[in-house]
């Protein structure tokens, strides 16, 4: 990257240091934590919905809606972690591909399991064989996103179903007193109050969410645990012209001072949206916002 | 059946090795996936069990410590409990491999750290310490100050007011808490084989085996759910477990004084 990186033998500690951080697949390392901070975007919000639709599901007056929502949030919670996230990704694949598999070969006549084999068609492979490199990079995201949004989003939903039945029965009867429909209760009244009551457990769920960012290695993606593997091993002179020993335990080193630092910055921002949602609400933080404003 | 039997002499105790040497190859039956995959548990139970035994005393320590007036004694705690809570368990296990396989080229005493059974447990444990160490220092701030200011009036002080007052009463407070915080170890232990931690001699866990299986057979839909299968036994038995010394530490109080235990997943750490 700088000039004088041409001949790495030559130089001292520190620039040798600013070479060798500055190297092609050192850019790779960095562009995986930008890989996890867009995971976390993508799937904070898409859980969170999930959650939302779960929630909705789980208190809903239709029986069916409500024993899917039930069993859903059930299911997630009371199974063991990682298995789901090694199981899902499979599953969803084989399942993607099990659906094209159907519509798009339909005379297709051999059993699609054949002793230990899953063959599908040619033309319901996903992503099609002859895609280039970044399409599959970006299918075993996508598959990552929806599984951590899947079982978070279970997560989420039974958080979300505590904070609505938090929110004090009076405002609701107060609301039907006024005339509001079912419907106009709960965008209006419900909704916007919930959120301090479920705040506690979704940030909780943020915190977890983040330390379950290091899984996307088990799921085959190139992410920092990848990547710190893969600089952090032993190179000698033959491959590269910066030769090291083996320094996997500082790359770590520094993932852990990542995930720290990220942690501390989370409170901190939860801590603040905390005091603005509990303004004005009739709880402890609001009184207390209250006493220190008059 | 006969073969089933045949199955569970050859692999039963695959995972500590004792018994056939190579694992199945093909033609794979349930029998075969269910015995190797139990095999396996007997990892997870290993670590869930000492990990939660050693981790309770260092956990009362750092619960005691945390919630002292001595910045000395208060500041480290604080920083040990947040190092473990703040950050992935599975970086964790990956940074201590890659350290005991640094002392272990120095230093020839840490040789067998670098093996799951020793470095894997010392990660969990300290983990775990950190976990009941937050539980029980939130349970040490809310015993009541009528008990011990009845100690107090006793005359009761020091270690003696302690040990027969505020940790009874520390420890009955925590303990639903501290049944979550055990299933979820019992839970993590999963991660151990998939960190950095060989196994060696393909002596896992019962994720360890369980993905083996889903690999060979391209089927997740066998393994997993046997696997979870186990998870929610075990699950079971350590909330019967825990129930019964919930029930004699609350024995003195009325039905309804009883902390309850409420199941509440929480997924990872």
């Amino acid at each position: 990257m700088f000039s004088y990186c041409v001949d790495p033998d030559s130089l001292e500690t520190l620039a040798w240091l600013s070479c060798y951080l500055t190297t092609g697949v050192h850019m790779s390392f960095y562009m995986a934590f930008l890989k996890v901070l867009g995971l976390l975007a993508v799937t904070a919000p898409v859980a969170l919905g999930f959650g939302f639709l779960g929630a909705m599901a789980a208190r809903s007056g239709f029986g069916p809606l409500r024993w899917f929502g039930k069993t859903y949030i059930a299911i997630v919670r009371g199974v063991p972690d990682i298995a789901f996230f090694l199981f899902f990704v499979i599953a969803l694949d084989q399942a993607l591909e099990w659906l094209r598999h159907k519509t798009l070969c339909p005379d297709w006549d051999m059993p699609i399991r054949q002793g230990n084999d899953f063959i599908v068609c040619q033309a319901a492979k996903l992503p099609a064989g002859s895609a280039p490199e970044w399409i599959h990079e970006t299918y075993g995201f996508a598959l990552a996103v929806i599984t951590f949004a899947i079982v978070f989003g279970a997560f989420a939903a039974n958080v979300l179903f505590g904070g609505m039945r938090a929110v004090p029965h009076a405002q609701l009867e107060t609301a039907a007193a006024y005339g509001m429909s079912q419907r106009q209760t709960f965008w209006r009244v419900l909704v916007p109050q919930m959120w301090v009551y479920a705040l506690p457990g979704l940030s909780n769920l943020w915190m977890v969410l983040i330390k379950a960012t290091p899984l996307l290695f088990l799921l085959g993606i190139e992410d920092i645990v990848y990547w710190a593997r893969e600089l952090g091993g032993t190179k000698t002179s033959r491959f590269t012209d910066y030769p090291h020993g083996d320094w996997r335990m500082w790359y770590f080193l520094a993932l852990l001072v990542f995930y720290l630092a990220f942690t501390k910055v989370s409170e901190i921002a939860l801590e603040k949206l905390m005091l603005r949602l509990t303004h004005g609400q009739a709880t402890t933080g609001g009184e207390a916002q209250r006493r220190a404003a008059s | 059946m006969s073969a089933c039997l045949q199955t569970i002499q050859d692999y039963a105790l695959r995972s500590i090795g004792i018994g056939e040497r190579l694992l199945p190859r093909s033609d794979f039956t349930l029998c075969e996936q269910v015995v190797l995959i139990g095999s396996g548990m007997i990892w997870n139970i290993y670590f869930g069990i000492f990990a939660l035994v050693i981790g309770f005393f260092l956990a009362t320590g750092l619960a005691v410590a945390k919630g002292a007036q001595n910045p000395w004694l208060r500041k480290p705690a604080e920083w040990f409990i947040f190092l473990f809570r703040g950050s992935p368990l599975f970086i964790q296990f990956f940074f201590a491999y890659f350290l005991f396989l640094n002392l272990k080229s120095n230093i020839e005493f840490f040789d067998p750290f670098t093996a799951a059974w020793l470095g894997a447990l010392i990660v969990l444990f300290l983990n775990t310490a950190a976990y009941s160490g937050e539980i029980f220092y939130g349970a040490l701030r809310s015993v009541p100050k009528g008990d011990v200011e009845a100690a107090d009036a006793y005359g009761l002080t020091g270690w003696t007011r302690f040990k027969r007052i505020i940790w009874p009463t520390m420890l009955r407070l925590a303990w639903p808490a501290y049944t979550n915080e055990a299933i979820f170890l019992f839970h993590a232990t999963t991660l151990v084989f998939f960190s950095g931690f060989p196994a060696w001699q393909q002596r896992g866990d019962a994720l360890y085996y369980a993905s083996y299986f889903a690999d060979k057979t391209f089927n997740p839909f066998v393994p997993y759910p046997i696997l979870a299968g186990y998870f929610i036994l075990f699950t079971l038995v350590i909330v019967g477990v825990f129930g019964l010394i919930n029930r004699r530490l609350n024995q003195h109080l009325p039905g309804e004084a009883r902390a309850k235990f409420k199941f509440r997943p929480n997924l990872l750490r």
